[in-house]
């Protein structure tokens, strides 16, 4: 346990001062925060050069890419309540890097704790849904309320230190999304884009008929572990944005408003877009107001969808000739 | 040579087992259809037959192999109890269900020209080229069945297994359907299919295998009609069957 914190440590060290130190510097100043700042020139929105906005609007970016793309496949089977599930395992995970964090000389960052802690979590409730089949809430149930259990228990047991940092975990905070963080989240975005792209059809096929994919052979039970770990991985990264309670919208909401759209494939771009204009539109109203960003994007993202159904049931009464 | 073997299977999900020492071959081109009363292990023996279970002894072999091991599923095409009626709030069109059947094939990289062309036919052939854009929840119950089997059809699939693919289809569809079924089967698929309506049954296959629990029949369907297979299968609920008006 105490090795790995020190491998933890010792890669953390060469993440911000070594190669990857350099590449992150390139991609978060050179690359994206020349073009915010860019932008921000042409257009007079001087939040875009503030450098605390512009990595939360790489979050925000980051989130709408990977929520709905993973979340797609989550909605169609059903699934969605794994999102919640993980998340609260997730914040499990950060009490536990906090708990480390403040009982040892060690630090670790507790995105990377949560990061291990919901992968874990993710293959437990995979495998406990193969097992217990039709009771597959109650064990969804078990592991979200036993890993909320797990986390509260740890945030009291020091001091009371670690209370304070858990709030932003909580409810998600603009402020949380430091260069670090800034960097592992992208680096989780590339590497969920990269997994779902090379796993595409098989993912489809098992989404759109389980028993069909059996039939022909595709791996149904390691596609539905790869899919609970890819949901755990967008989980810790839209957490520090989103906040643990409100983070499973990310993955449920663009989805359900990009469901009228005809065609599986171009309904999960149509999501990303409506996960985009919600995410960079509750950011930035967030900033304004002075208001939880979790919780701006998430109404935002609703309003979306609220449009999305408006528009079908708009157009259904055209077609019938009603209006 | 045959495209399936039973051989003495049998099959339990508690103690009790709901297939027991079944034995028969399905010839490559045949059509079988599988018939019994609910809960007579139907959906089982044909899950085992094309390697979904593991029989608990004897053993099943699809194409000469092993039926669990089988490597080349994209030969399969199975259709699942009610998985039409299922996801139908899945935003996916009817193309995009079809060009599954080239995935086992091609679970990364561009289609190619043959897989493009493959999916485009095995939409024509089933007459379903006027929805290829639709969404599959949208559509029918009897043009979702043909769906599936464009989808089998993509894959190149050699045998088709269908587990009462027409329950909740009207009366006319389903006539259509078989009508494609038979005229597949007679350009040299095999097809094993689950029908509860023995009228069907017997007029569309080439054979038929009674099933409760035990292998009652396996034949011609003419020979089945002159035997009391069917009624020594429903045992007792045979009455049911019969209405006298």
């Amino acid at each position: 346990m105490i090795s790995t914190q020190i491998l933890v440590s010792l890669a953390f060290a060469l993440f911000t001062d070594g190669l990857v130190g350099g590449a992150v510097d390139f991609v978060l100043d050179d690359l994206w925060g020349t073009a915010l700042e860019l932008l921000a020139a042409l257009t007079g929105f001087d939040i875009l050069a503030l450098p605390f906005m512009q990595r939360a609007y790489l979050a925000a970016v980051c989130i709408a890419l990977i929520g709905p793309l993973v979340g797609s496949f989550l909605v169609h089977r059903e699934m969605a309540m794994i999102g919640d599930t993980l998340a609260h395992s997730a914040f499990a995970g950060v009490a536990a890097g906090l708990f480390a964090n403040a009982v040892s000389p060690l630090s670790v960052s507790p995105l990377l704790t949560a990061l291990v802690v919901a992968a874990v979590a993710a293959l437990l409730v995979q495998a406990l849904v193969d097992h217990a089949g039709a009771y597959r809430d109650t064990s969804l149930a078990i592991v979200l309320t036993g890993s909320f259990a797990v986390g509260s228990v740890l945030v009291t047991a020091t001091d009371g230190g670690i209370a304070v940092g858990i709030s932003a975990y909580l409810f998600g905070s603009l402020a949380t999304v430091t260069r670090i963080n800034a960097a592992l989240l992208l680096a989780m975005s590339v590497v969920v884009i990269a997994v779902v792209a090379a796993a595409y059809r098989p993912l489809v096929y098992v989404t759109f008929d389980e028993v069909g994919a059996r039939a022909v052979g595709l791996a149904v039970t390691r596609y539905s572990q790869l899919l609970a770990v890819l949901t755990a991985v967008v989980v810790v990264a839209a957490m520090q944005i989103m906040g643990v309670i409100l983070v499973a919208a990310m993955l449920v909401i663009p989805v359900a408003a990009a469901t009228p759209v005809r065609g599986f494939t171009r309904s999960i771009a149509a999501g990303v877009v409506a996960g985009l204009l919600s995410t960079v539109l509750g950011v930035t109203l967030s900033y304004w107001y002075d208001v939880a960003a979790g919780g701006t994007i998430v109404l935002v993202a609703i309003g979306i969808y609220g449009v999305s159904k408006g528009a079908v049931w708009a157009n259904h009464r055209i077609s019938l000739g009603d209006i | 040579m045959s495209a399936i073997e039973v051989r003495d299977v049998t099959f339990a999900y508690a103690s009790e087992p709901v297939v027991d020492g079944v034995s028969f071959d399905v010839e490559e081109g045949a059509f079988l259809g599988l018939v019994g009363p609910n809960g007579s292990g139907k959906t089982t023996l044909l899950e085992l037959m094309i390697g979904l279970r593991r029989p608990d002894s004897g053993s099943v072999s699809l194409f000469g192999e092993p039926a669990v091991d089988f490597a080349d599923g994209e030969r399969i095409g199975y259709v699942a109890q009610d998985v039409a009626n299922a996801n139908g709030e899945m935003p996916i069109t009817v193309r995009e269900v079809v060009r599954m059947g080239r995935y086992p094939r091609r679970l990364v990289g561009c289609f190619s020209d043959a897989d493009r062309r493959a999916v485009e036919d095995a939409i024509e052939r089933v007459g379903i080229s006027d929805l290829a854009d639709r969404r599959v929840g949208r559509l029918s119950g009897g043009q979702r069945q043909r769906v599936f089997i464009a989808r089998a059809l993509a894959g190149e699939a050699d045998l088709l297994a269908l587990d009462e693919p027409t329950t909740g289809v009207d009366a006319e569809s389903r006539e259509s359907f078989y009508d494609l079924l038979h005229e597949l089967n007679d350009e040299g698929l095999t097809v094993v299919l689950i029908e509860h309506d023995i009228g069907v049954v017997t007029t569309h296959t080439t054979e038929i295998a009674c099933l409760n629990r035990e292998l009652y029949f396996h034949g011609s369907p003419e020979a089945f009609v002159e035997t009391d297979a069917l009624a020594d299968a429903y045992g007792g609920s045979q009455h049911v069957i019969h209405h006298d008006h």
